[in-house]
């Protein structure tokens, strides 16, 4: 490197700051940027389809030929679907982050599992969708059906919830875990005990943030729970019946695929009122999770510290 | 709790534990070893059971599967139009996304960390969230319609399929850079600002190259999700399988193409089965980010040690 002189360092030095000034103002331009457009992201949304979400539309039936339908069965659907996908999701995600955070050897097993999970993470989720159709629908026989969209839905959901309780798991102080051992506790009672109750909050926050996710998913619901939502009766609690809302082996289909399915494939004439509302209503949803996520993870937290 | 372990004798608690978490991960392995084995099997029956030629197959620049070849007496079952068109809104929205995540990402961690950390990066877990029919949705109504207005033509295609995925796959990136940027050490930024560096040198020649191997992990990541993304493209790519000879004329993707057509064909027939052979290619491809990833990973750490 060359000597400078004096003049010539101070130009370097005024050089250096002024490209330090023009990246910053290009870094905040970015940034207001990315603001403006998800602030007009979520505005559009919400804004384009909430003069359309009138009692009427969110409990009546849709419609397959005329204007007017509502997305009454496709909310309940939603919901059901939402529901027994944690029901099955969580207790294996659980039992699978138990398993990788405080049994799993140091060994080649373990990163086996380590990369399955993520093989099924990186797997895009039509890709689940189809093997739900070929392995669930087809082989298994259960039709398009609650049950097989439930069982797709949870592969979809495991990898990052299973991830997401490792990771409360793990950010519990190793000296919990030392200590609830060297009382004489089995691992499994540590765990029980111990460790799950302090990272509760993670858990949950990460939990129903999964279920925002899992909310509005619809590419592994297209051909396994199905694209058609048959009339429902909320009060019919026979099990068997197809009409009866609670049935798990009936076709459901959810908000986000009559999103989907009214705008490629239907031909309803009011194709844009009904996806405006329908896409207000997943949205507000979707916020209302996030929303849920904090308050809760905070609540849990205030109470389990405070004590 | 004190009656639990009065049922379960301690010694056997410990292998009540192990075997009933156990059993979850091995239900997990099982459903993922019973995805890639179906979906091969499904997929490989078009050249072992139908006899379509492989090479045919992933190279023919037709893609025609209700129209049966003269010579060979099969259908035209070229999947060149939908790789390509799979790589090209990928790359395109990867191009699109990648500059203004890490400028956000390098803003939130080195530039303004309260207002970063506080507002904007909440606001970018949110746009994570948003389903993917909605940004579809966002695509048909704004883009796609902006696209008819400023190039003419039907608007679909593969930029307006590049924009809707760039917009989906920005919050990914974003916050995986975020991470990537606040994981290298405090005392690397030290160091170059006490050799008198301004913060863009410190930024440019010392933390953007430190975290370069995560940086490259995220934008994959992004990738990866662009590549597998099949409702919102397929909502506004225009699903015409030819070869994408610009980028404001309908094509598709291998998602757009499933999405279709799995709905449209008999289970079992021939032009049932190359549409999984389509599946298994995009599988394939998700395998490939994941050992990109993992290469990533290694030459990184080499490069740390050394």
């Amino acid at each position: 490197m060359k000597t400078l002189t004096h003049e010539e360092h101070l130009a370097q030095i005024k050089k250096n700051k002024k490209s330090d000034k023009v990246a910053t103002t290009i870094l905040s331009i970015i940034v207001a940027f990315i603001s403006l457009v998800l602030v007009s992201v979520i505005v559009y949304i919400v804004a384009r389809g909430l003069p359309y979400l009138s009692w009427d539309f969110i409990t009546k039936n849709p419609e397959s030929f005329k204007a007017g339908g509502g997305i009454g069965p496709q909310i309940f659907n939603s919901f059901y679907l939402l529901f027994l996908t944690m029901l099955i999701s969580i207790p294996l995600s659980l039992g699978g982050a138990i398993y990788l955070t405080q049994y799993a050897p140091q060994n080649a097993l373990t990163g086996f599992v380590k990369l399955a999970i993520e093989t099924l993470s990186s797997l895009p989720s039509i890709v689940v969708g189809l093997f739900g159709y070929l392995f669930f629908v087809i082989k298994f026989g259960w039709g398009f059906s609650i049950l097989s969209g439930s069982i797709a839905l949870t592969m979809f959901n495991l990898p990052i919830m299973v991830r997401v309780i490792q990771q409360s798991l793990e950010a519990v102080p190793a000296y919990q875990r030392d200590a609830g051992l060297a009382l004489g506790l089995t691992r499994w009672e540590t765990t029980i005990h111990i460790l799950i109750p302090e990272a509760l909050a993670g858990i949950i926050t990460g939990i129903i943030l999964c279920a925002g996710r899992v909310f509005g998913e619809a590419a592994a619901l297209i051909y396994t729970s199905g694209q058609s939502a048959p009339e429902i009766d909320l009060l019919n609690f026979n099990l068997t019946d197809p009409s009866s809302a609670w049935n798990i082996m009936r076709p459901a289909e959810t908000l986000a695929v009559h999103i989907w399915k009214v705008n490629s494939e239907g031909v309803i004439p009011d194709v844009d009122i009904v996806s405006a509302g329908t896409a207000a209503f997943l949205m507000i949803c979707v916020l209302l999770f996030n929303v849920a996520a904090r308050a809760v993870g905070a609540s849990i937290q205030k109470k389990v510290t405070a004590k | 709790m004190s009656k639990k372990s009065s049922v379960i004798p301690k010694r056997n608690l410990e292998w009540f534990g192990i075997i009933l978490s156990g059993i979850c991960v091995l239900i997990i392995i099982a459903l993922v070893f019973a995805l890639i084995f179906m979906v091969a099997n499904q997929g490989l029956a078009t050249f072992f059971v139908d006899g379509v030629n492989f090479i045919d197959f992933i190279t023919g620049t037709v893609w025609n599967p209700t129209v049966k070849n003269e010579a060979t007496g099969l259908p035209i079952t070229g999947a060149v139009p939908m790789i390509a068109g799979s790589f090209a809104v990928t790359f395109l929205s990867t191009l699109i996304a990648t500059p203004l995540a890490i400028g956000a990402a390098v803003f939130v961690v080195e530039i303004s960390p309260r207002i970063g950390k506080k507002y904007f990066q909440p606001a970018i877990e949110l746009l994570v969230g948003i389903p993917s029919v909605v940004y579809g949705l966002i695509g048909l109504m704004v883009i796609v319609k902006f696209m008819r207005g400023a190039v003419g033509g039907t608007g679909y295609g593969i930029l307006s399929g590049s924009i809707v995925l760039a917009l989906m796959i920005l919050p990914t990136i974003t916050s995986l850079s975020i991470d990537a940027l606040a994981a290298v050490p405090n005392s690397y930024r030290q160091g170059a600002l006490a050799l008198g560096s301004t913060r863009w040198q410190m930024i440019s020649k010392v933390v953007l190259r430190a975290a370069l191997p995560a940086l490259m992990t995220s934008v994959i990541l992004g990738m990866t999700r662009a590549f597998g993304e099949a409702l919102a493209v397929q909502m506004v790519i225009g699903n015409a399988p030819v070869m994408p000879n610009s980028f404001f004329t309908p094509a598709s993707t291998l998602t757009s193409v499933l999405t279709m057509g799995m709905g449209n064909s008999i289970f079992g027939t021939l032009e049932n089965n190359v549409l999984w052979s389509l599946a298994l290619l995009l599988m394939f491809m998700s395998l490939i980010f994941i050992a990109i990833i993992h290469l990533i990973g290694k030459v990184g750490s080499l490069e740390h040690t050394r």
